[in-house]
């Protein structure tokens, strides 16, 4: 093509029914109920926090984390038939740093909770919580175990809780949903102290165990410390 | 040694009498302690090596199957049970007392690589201390624990601390080593690639690693324990479900139902069997679909489509189950002497349902073979590595796909048969390739052979008279086995040779359950694959391993 002739469309031969709509602005492609609602004022009045909860639950991102049984079936959750993502959360993040759920799906036990509120602690806030299955709300089935701790709730806060051993993915869904409202009315579970919480050693009441471990452990490590005698 | 022992060929095949076998062996023979599946003979604990070698070398007895640990009022003991690969009905178990007060025998480490994790095992939960081990420190539980918790004195409420040491830039400079310029990295406990919650210690130069150590224990719920809490007739089933969590249920439950039928003397119906032998291979299918997904997913993130397809099948596969047990998942079917309940009404609803799936199964394996196996990026990142020599495979005692990928025939459904396999005709899968692929390979066509033994049961159940459909044998409401008696048993799981030994006290739980993971011995090997490869690697010899953290761990 020379460079002194324009380059001209023929529109003849393109114009499509979508291109036409969008160029006259007509047709209802791009009304959605939510647009209807509105009528037809393109401004909204509402509080910022609130819109912006409503934004939060309709998107959230979760975290790839899987533990126990139950992974299982949160894996088939994410995945076709089931498919999260229809409600808007998901996506599953393999970095704790982009995710604002968590699901704790299994059993967790003494050498994983330190690990666990370490993941929970790299993730931005608001971050919210889903345990899954009867291992996260008692130890379930294994709640008699010598190195079961009984319920995620012991290390981390949880905001929904989805028995089932393990829950069916109908189930988690619901849970997921459930969060997804509460976080859309801007309720989240507080966060308290727990009885499970990471810290370094020098800070840990000294008694019999800290001085029978302080020459294995060094002052400034982090560490988790279990009185399985008060545990419910 | 004595110079009276019969000095024969190095013949693995040869069967020997309990009697003969205790004259090859001499005077190291202290006691006869025999098990119900196999003589046993007692041996002094400083004599562990020299006796396990020459069953090894001069018996045949290539595979240490289990090293189980426990405690009595007066004594520790080891039990090492002994197998062939050549014929795995060949058993002997090798009982080592140790002293109540210093529990100090000889490690078997030198002789069976496998022996190291097991008796690391032993010694983390039973207290057993073994001389000569190469690394003997804790397991499964926490290096800081307290106690040994099997043990007959733990107590069970006392405070523990649990450190996180692991939790250092790996930038910083004590991760360095200042001679050698390597890097440590650890991958997991929580990361994508690792299947659940194990953790690896990786050492790297450059790209390349120097040396890997996974390290367990992050999913170790006691299974063992709970078992031990249990009565044999109706509270341990549920839990064989939650070792091999990816569907595999009904194949763990047979382990169970196996090895304590067995132990009680328990007579199942043959149709019984014949629906135990279908639902078990719906499992096999399942869990090797799910081994199929993660694996593609491992290899490189593109495959989310197969991840999809395959996810796809295993929910054509849990709807069969679901109807049969009424469960997706932890299905709790067989009792012992049976199954539950007999196949859903209308039959003929199931059987079509269950022939559909089957129909449009070899079409399913044309797509994946079609997507993964002739995928030229596939085929580079998995031929040739990972590579696991059979001699390698038997001395770490690896089973099931693992060991069959390297070219070992071993199956314990056909070598060692149980259920209904032995009236079918099927055949074992076996791949010489050693490497990635060969073990993907034999996890798609066991998929095949499981699909023709869910037909052959199908065609047999449709035509069973119906007032022969017995699915439950008569059991007592209570059962307690005779005090001291023993077994080992076995089935062929989804991962390889799931065992069970039980000791029974004379009441109606077991004084001792110990679980012969297949995972466990089968994540041994991962060093010997993954030393000297480039990281990507690790994780694709991780994902053909194919392991579950609920298995390893217990």
């Amino acid at each position: 093509m020379s460079s002194d002739q324009p380059f001209i469309t023929d529109e003849s031969q393109v114009v499509t029914e979508t291109r036409d709509a969008r160029m006259t602005g007509q047709g209802d492609r791009f009304n959605s109920r939510l647009r209807e609602a509105f009528g037809s004022s393109p401004f909204i009045l509402t509080k910022f926090d609130k819109f912006l909860n409503w934004c939060r639950g309709s998107s959230m991102f979760m975290l790839q984390f899987g533990i126990a049984c139950c992974s299982i079936e949160m894996m088939h959750t994410y995945a076709v038939k089931h498919d999260l993502d229809r409600f808007g959360s998901g996506v599953p993040r393999a970095s704790p740093r982009q995710a604002d759920v968590m699901i704790v799906p299994g059993t967790i036990v003494s050498k994983f909770a330190p690990r666990m509120k370490r993941v929970y602690d790299q993730m931005p806030e608001p971050k919210f919580v889903v345990g899954m299955g009867s291992c996260t709300i008692s130890g379930g089935p294994f709640q008699e175990g010598y190195n079961v701790i009984k319920g995620a709730e012991e290390v981390i806060p949880i905001d929904i809780h989805v028995p089932g051993c393990p829950p069916r993915p109908e189930a988690l869904v619901y849970g997921v949903v459930k969060l997804q409202e509460r976080v859309a009315n801007g309720e989240a579970s507080p966060v308290t102290v727990k009885p499970y919480e990471l810290e370094e050693f020098s800070d840990l009441e000294r008694d019999e165990l800290v001085d029978k471990l302080a020459d294995q452990i060094d002052e400034d490590e982090l560490v988790m410390r279990y009185n399985f005698a008060d545990s419910p | 040694m004595s110079l009276e022992r019969p000095d024969t060929a190095d013949d693995g095949a040869v069967e020997r009498t309990p009697d003969e076998l205790e004259a090859l062996l001499g005077d190291l023979v202290v006691d006869r302690d025999d098990h119900l599946n196999a003589p046993g003979f007692v041996i002094r604990p400083d004599t562990v090596q020299e006796t396990l070698s020459i069953l090894k070398e001069q018996a045949g007895y290539d595979h240490l199957s289990l090293v189980t640990a426990q405690e009595y009022e007066n004594r520790y003991e080891s039990i090492y049970h002994l197998k062939k690969f050549d014929d795995p009905t060949q058993e002997v178990s090798i009982v080592v007392p140790a002293d109540k007060d210093t529990p100090v025998s000889e490690s078997a480490e030198p002789v069976f690589r496998t022996a190291d994790w097991h008796e690391r095992e032993a010694y983390d939960l039973m207290g057993v201390e073994y001389d000569d081990h190469p690394d003997l420190r804790r397991i499964l539980l926490p290096e800081t624990w307290q106690g040994h918790p099997l043990s007959m004195d733990y107590d069970q409420e006392r405070p523990q601390i649990a450190s996180l040491p692991e939790h250092a830039n790996p930038l910083q400079e004590h991760h360095k080593d200042a001679e050698s310029d390597t890097m440590f990295l650890n991958i997991g406990p929580h990361h994508p690639a690792t299947h659940g919650v194990l953790h690896l210690k990786t050492v790297l130069d450059g790209e390349q690693v120097v040396d890997v150590e996974p390290d367990i224990g992050y999913l170790h719920r006691c299974e063992e324990q709970m078992a031990q809490n249990g009565t044999y007739r109706h509270q341990i089933m549920p839990y064989p479900d939650r070792w091999d969590y990816i569907s595999a249920g009904l194949l763990n439950e047979f382990a169970y139902a196996r090895a304590a039928e067995d132990l009680a003397d328990i007579e199942v119906p043959e149709y019984a069997q014949v629906i135990r032998t279908m639902g078990a291979e719906m499992s096999r299918i399942a869990a090797h679909m799910l081994a199929l997904a993660t694996f593609a997913l491992d290899i490189n993130g593109d495959f989310t489509a197969t991840f999809m397809y395959a996810i796809n099948d295993r929910e054509r596969v849990q709807n069969l189950l679901e109807d049969l047990t009424g469960q997706r998942l932890m299905f709790n079917y067989f009792r012992l002497g049976g199954v539950v309940w007999d196949l859903p009404e209308p039959r003929e609803e199931f059987f079509s349902k269950t022939r559909d799936f089957l129909d449009q199964l070899p079409e399913s394996i044309e797509e994946y073979h079609n997507l993964i196996t002739s995928n030229e990026i596939f085929q580079m990142r998995t031929i040739d590595t990972g590579v696991l020599p059979p001699e390698v495979a038997k001395n770490y005692g690896a089973t099931g796909p693992v060991a069959r990928g390297s070219g070992v025939d071993y199956d314990l459904r056909r070598d060692d048969p149980y259920g209904y396999y032995d009236e079918l005709d099927w055949d074992v899968v076996t791949e010489d390739g050693c490497d990635n692929f060969s073990r993907l390979l034999v996890r798609m066509r066991e998929v095949e052979e499981s699909a023709k033994i869910i037909e052959q049961c199908v065609d047999l159940l449709e035509d069973w008279p119906e007032d022969e459909r017995n699915i439950q044998a008569n059991v007592p409401r209570t059962l307690r086995p005779d005090d001291d008696t023993e077994i080992y048993r076995a089935v062929e799981g989804a991962k390889g040779e799931l065992g069970i030994y039980i000791r029974s006290d004379g009441t109606d739980k077991p004084a001792r359950f110990k679980i012969r993971s297949p995972c466990f011995s089968n994540l041994q090997t991962l060093p010997e694959m993954a030393n000297g490869e480039y990281i990507p690697d690790v994780v694709a010899a991780l994902g053909s391993l194919d392991i579950v953290l609920g298995e390893v761990d217990r």
